[in-house]
């Protein structure tokens, strides 16, 4: 890949002259679709990103948000960011996966925030097969050995399989962080003068050109062929910088931060200063490298990881220094903000001149040809053993127990996981602003790959029930939109609608969507991936008793009620991806923030014994997962409804059936569904047929991963 | 008079641990390693994490850290030393306590909830406990399998220095072995019995809004 030959004359232009090599390899990465959303930044004003709680919106390294009060109210706050390592983590799943992680982090320590959660979203191919499976046990091992070495928690997230994924795995990864009105920082270059300071790692030659190799179709050999493109992580240098970032801000020795991502040293040191309306000198000769005779090119574009570029006041150079001795790293101070144009010198030559605006921003964006999706016509199987049909949609791997992933995970690190996973979202005690956060993060590729549009509003409010169901409200979301080529109308139509089905759907719930990523070009010779936008979202819950959430499994001691609607549509359905078959996506409710909110006030209630809200595998696999220690008892009259993936529904177990049904009067329908039983058993009335598990069998069906990977 | 919870480079539950004492009204402080031991120090916690990234062998590079040295001289006069996931790794490669904890059987990280069974009661680490109770702790490590020969294992089983060991939630040892431990060892005791470590996360359950509390009994050691 290189500069087409469009953005060469428009750089000629703007240059008066031909670029150097350097330049024009700095175009391409920082102009290219991962860096510059060439395809995406038409669709994302869609998004509304204001808000109450909103201290600094998209643009930046992370968003960052006010917790326990409104952003006048409170001063603790926030950050949140999400971002997708997909094609490095196909090439090389244990270091891509692993350098996800490295950089969502350091994107929230650059914000003046330590980092206190992480979720994971991953996608691959078909579980039977082979390979998926060795991508699976690949970026969980990266995630892991990354993650726990560097003592953030991985509390939430989501595994789904589809075929689709087959040639191109989507990793996506989030990060919350936690900071406060006086610590935080923006990557805003702020006074010329100032020195720009690298801490962290040397710069290699490893991940050279990583952003422009992001923004391509992953060919057949891209395996071995792209190896140099993949960066390979050291946690132990990452905890070190957690640790730096942290000793530098209580020193308040941070006047911008951005960490070195995509695009390396180039890529930092000139959004740093474009965004502040400002140039820099940068001499390539300062940077502390790990090999002789790195060329300019090579030194601005090495993706090494484990680096951080900080602006910092002149006077505190020595102690900025200090710091990094202190914990080990390297340290070069590398140039200066300036007012003039973004320039980069390499002996006495110069390399790069040109206005780091036109840099950072001059990539015009693209307009796509998008064609409509199509809605196929309602075909259903016909359906003999519901019983059989159960175990189906129970074993199906991305319905079935994701412990296996999750306990490789450190979920508990930093003291404040007060709901782990395995329920439908992590809890987490902010006792610094007197609140309990919610978060859970996924997106359904069944879904948007049948209704994108439809699919990607449930995604949003299915998520949003995840936060319900601890008795917290929304706060704010950020997206990760993956999608396959946009140059391809079909692709470019599905991807834009789920852009607008989540934008449409947050705004219903009245939650700012505050930042997000994109990644296109997820192509494989298998085909393009379902659109799929993953979905992040931070809840919050005050007052006494706040981190005190009802568990998913019932405790046998109430009555189960149905809350919310659905119209027993199966299309996307986790039933129909195994059966066959096609159907409508279900309609969505009303008013999807008023099914919210309710929920959370009923799983706030003493007599509220356990909450489940309806996702993948619909109300069979609902009722299942509320097995555990006691059992459910219910009667539903169709496998329609028992297979219906509707979201904005939740399972309650109450003592109080009234008090429920009175809370969601005029909200939306509750439904009898039976009770829960001291007896350790899921047992299903379906029209004439019944279906009877006891816990353990529960337990085997949902047990499929672990039973086939190890 | 201040318990020092040695902060390597690597280490990550230094925070946590000094969280937990500070909410059981312990003084803590969280110490650099290069800046050493406070000299009045009342008690060392080695805590969890990857002391130096670990690439090599869990807590082999620490063991040889200038600290190491300075926590073992604290130990011998008596400063109570407890050594936790990673600092039991520590522990091991430096001598305090014999055996190793290497690899887990199934060659996976854990992160669950462990119930393990208090072997004796008569040390600082277990004087809240009774001998049999049933604890319930997190545990969270790739490599906290517990190995020694036929004739250190022996010699611990005889000298009476195994603290504590997994079992299931009645107790019964043999039935839940989470990491393939010998014996299901989860923790033991030095040569004197102000020094311990141990696999799983006492500090992790200290604070109520977490969940059970059964860690809280073993920080009691430095009360």
């Amino acid at each position: 890949m290189s500069l087409s030959l469009a953005d060469r004359e428009r750089v000629v232009a703007e240059l008066g002259r031909d670029p150097t090599r350097t330049e024009a390899a700095l175009f391409e990465n920082l102009w290219s679709e991962h860096c510059a959303y060439r395809s995406s930044r038409p669709l994302l004003a869609a998004f509304d990103s204001e808000g109450d709680r909103v201290v600094v919106g998209p643009g930046d390294d992370a968003a960052v948000i006010a917790v326990g009060g409104t952003a006048n109210e409170s001063d603790t706050y926030l950050t949140f960011g999400v971002e997708s390592h997909n094609h490095p983590s196909y090439v090389d799943p244990y270091d891509g996966a692993a350098t996800g992680v490295g950089g969502i982090v350091r994107d929230t320590m650059s914000m003046g925030a330590y980092p206190v959660a992480l979720a994971d979203v991953l996608y691959f191919g078909p579980f039977a097969d082979d390979h998926p499976r060795y991508l699976l046990d690949g970026v969980v091992d990266g995630i892991s050995d990354y993650g726990n070495a560097i003592g953030v928690p991985t509390v939430a997230g989501s595994v789904a399989f589809h075929p689709d994924y087959e040639g191109n795995p989507l990793v996506n990864v989030a990060c919350v962080g936690l900071t406060s009105e006086d610590r935080y920082v923006t990557a805003e270059a702020q006074t010329a003068g100032n020195a720009l300071v690298l801490v962290g790692n040397a710069t290699g030659r490893d991940g050279l050109g990583g952003a422009a190799f992001a923004s391509e179709d992953l060919d057949e050999d891209a395996k071995t062929e792209d190896r140099p493109a993949v960066q390979v992580g050291d946690p132990y240098a990452e905890k070190r910088l957690i640790e730096a970032n942290e000793a530098l801000l209580d020193e308040d020795l941070v006047v911008s931060a951005r960490d070195l991502g995509a695009a390396g040293l180039g890529g930092a040191s000139c959004e740093l200063v474009a965004k502040g309306g400002l140039g820099a000198r940068i001499d390539l000769d300062e940077v502390h490298l790990r090999e002789e005779g790195m060329n300019a090119t090579e030194i601005l574009l090495s993706e090494s990881q484990e680096r951080m570029c900080y602006e910092a006041r002149p006077e505190d150079i020595e102690r900025v220094m200090a710091v990094a001795d202190r914990f080990d790293l390297g340290v070069s101070v590398i140039g200066e903000v300036t007012e003039g144009d973004y320039v980069c010198q390499l002996n006495g030559e110069t390399m790069v001149r040109a206005s780091a605006e036109f840099l950072g921003d001059g990539a015009p964006p693209h307009d796509l040809d998008r064609a409509e999706p199509t809605r196929p016509t309602p075909d259903l199987p016909a359906e003999t053993d519901v019983a059989d049909a159960v175990e189906t949609v129970l074993t199906d791997p991305s319905t079935a127990s994701k412990a296996w992933v999750y306990r490789q995970y450190d979920h508990e690190v930093g003291l404040r996981t007060v709901v782990r996973p395995g329920a439908d979202a992590a809890f987490l005690s902010v006792d610094e602003a007197d609140a309990d956060v919610a978060l859970s993060a996924g997106s359904v590729p069944t879904w948007t790959a049948h209704a994108p549009y439809e699919g990607a509003r449930a995604v949003a409010l299915e998520v949003a029930m995840d936060i319900a169901t601890l008795g917290a409200t929304p706060l704010a979301a950020v997206d990760c939109l993956n999608g396959g080529n946009p140059e391809n109308p079909e692709t470019y139509g599905g991807f834009a609608a789920t852009v607008d089905g989540l934008a449409d759907a947050c705004r219903d719930l009245e939650t700012p969507v505050v930042g997000g990523n994109v990644s296109l070009y997820n192509d494989s010779v298998s085909g393009p991936v379902p659109p799929t936008p993953t979905l992040a979202m931070l809840g919050e819950r005050v007052g006494e008793n706040r981190g005190e959430a009802p568990d998913i499994t019932v405790t046998g001691e109430g009555g189960l009620l149905l809350v919310g609607d659905s119209d027993g549509r199966l299309g996307g359905s986790t039933y129909l991806a195994n059966r066959g078959g096609t159907d409508r996506f279900p309609a969505l409710p009303e008013d999807p923030l008023g099914v919210v909110e309710t929920l959370a006030a009923v799983a706030r209630a003493e007599t509220t014994r356990a909450v489940h809200d309806v996702s993948r595998g619909g109300l069979a696999a609902t009722l299942a997962e509320m097995v555990d220690e006691a059992g459910v008892e219910a009667t539903v009259p169709d496998y329609e409804t028992l297979f219906c993936e509707a979201p904005g529904r939740a399972v309650v177990e109450t003592t109080e059936l009234d008090a429920v049904r009175a809370a969601f009067d005029g909200v939306a329908p509750v439904t009898d569904l039976g009770r829960a039983t001291e007896t350790p058993a899921l047992t299903l009335s379906v029209g004439e047929e019944m279906v009877s598990l006891d816990a353990a069998a529960v337990a085997e069906c949902r047990d499929t991963i672990a039973r086939s990977i190890d | 008079m201040t318990v020092a919870v040695v902060q390597f480079g690597g280490s990550n539950c230094d925070r946590d641990a000094v969280r937990a004492l500070d909410h059981l009204g312990i003084e803590a402080e969280r110490v650099w390693h290069a800046d050493g031991l406070p000299d009045d120090v009342a008690g060392v916690i080695l805590p969890g994490g990857f002391s130096y990234g670990d690439y090599l062998r869990a807590g082999a590079m620490a063991a040889r850290a200038p600290v190491t040295e300075e926590v073992r001289a604290a130990a011998d006069r008596g400063v109570p030393v407890l050594g936790v996931c990673n600092g039991a790794q520590v522990g091991c490669e430096s001598g305090l306590v014999p055996g190793a904890f290497t690899t887990n059987a199934d060659a996976r990280f854990h992160c669950e909830r462990a119930h393990v069974r208090v072997e004796r009661a008569d040390t600082p680490f277990t004087q809240a406990f009774d001998e049999g109770q049933v604890l319930k702790l997190p545990i969270a490590h790739g490599e906290g399998r517990f190995e020694a020969d036929d004739a250190t294992y022996d010699r611990l089983v005889g000298e009476n220095r195994i603290l504590f060991r997994y079992c299931d939630a009645d107790g019964a040892v043999g039935a839940a072995n989470p990491n393939g431990s010998r014996g299901a060892v989860a923790g033991l005791i030095g040569d004197r019995e102000s020094v311990a470590v141990l696999m799983p996360h006492p500090e992790r359950a200290t604070l109520p809004q977490l969940g059970p509390t059964d860690g809280a009994g073993i920080l009691q050691a430095f009360a």
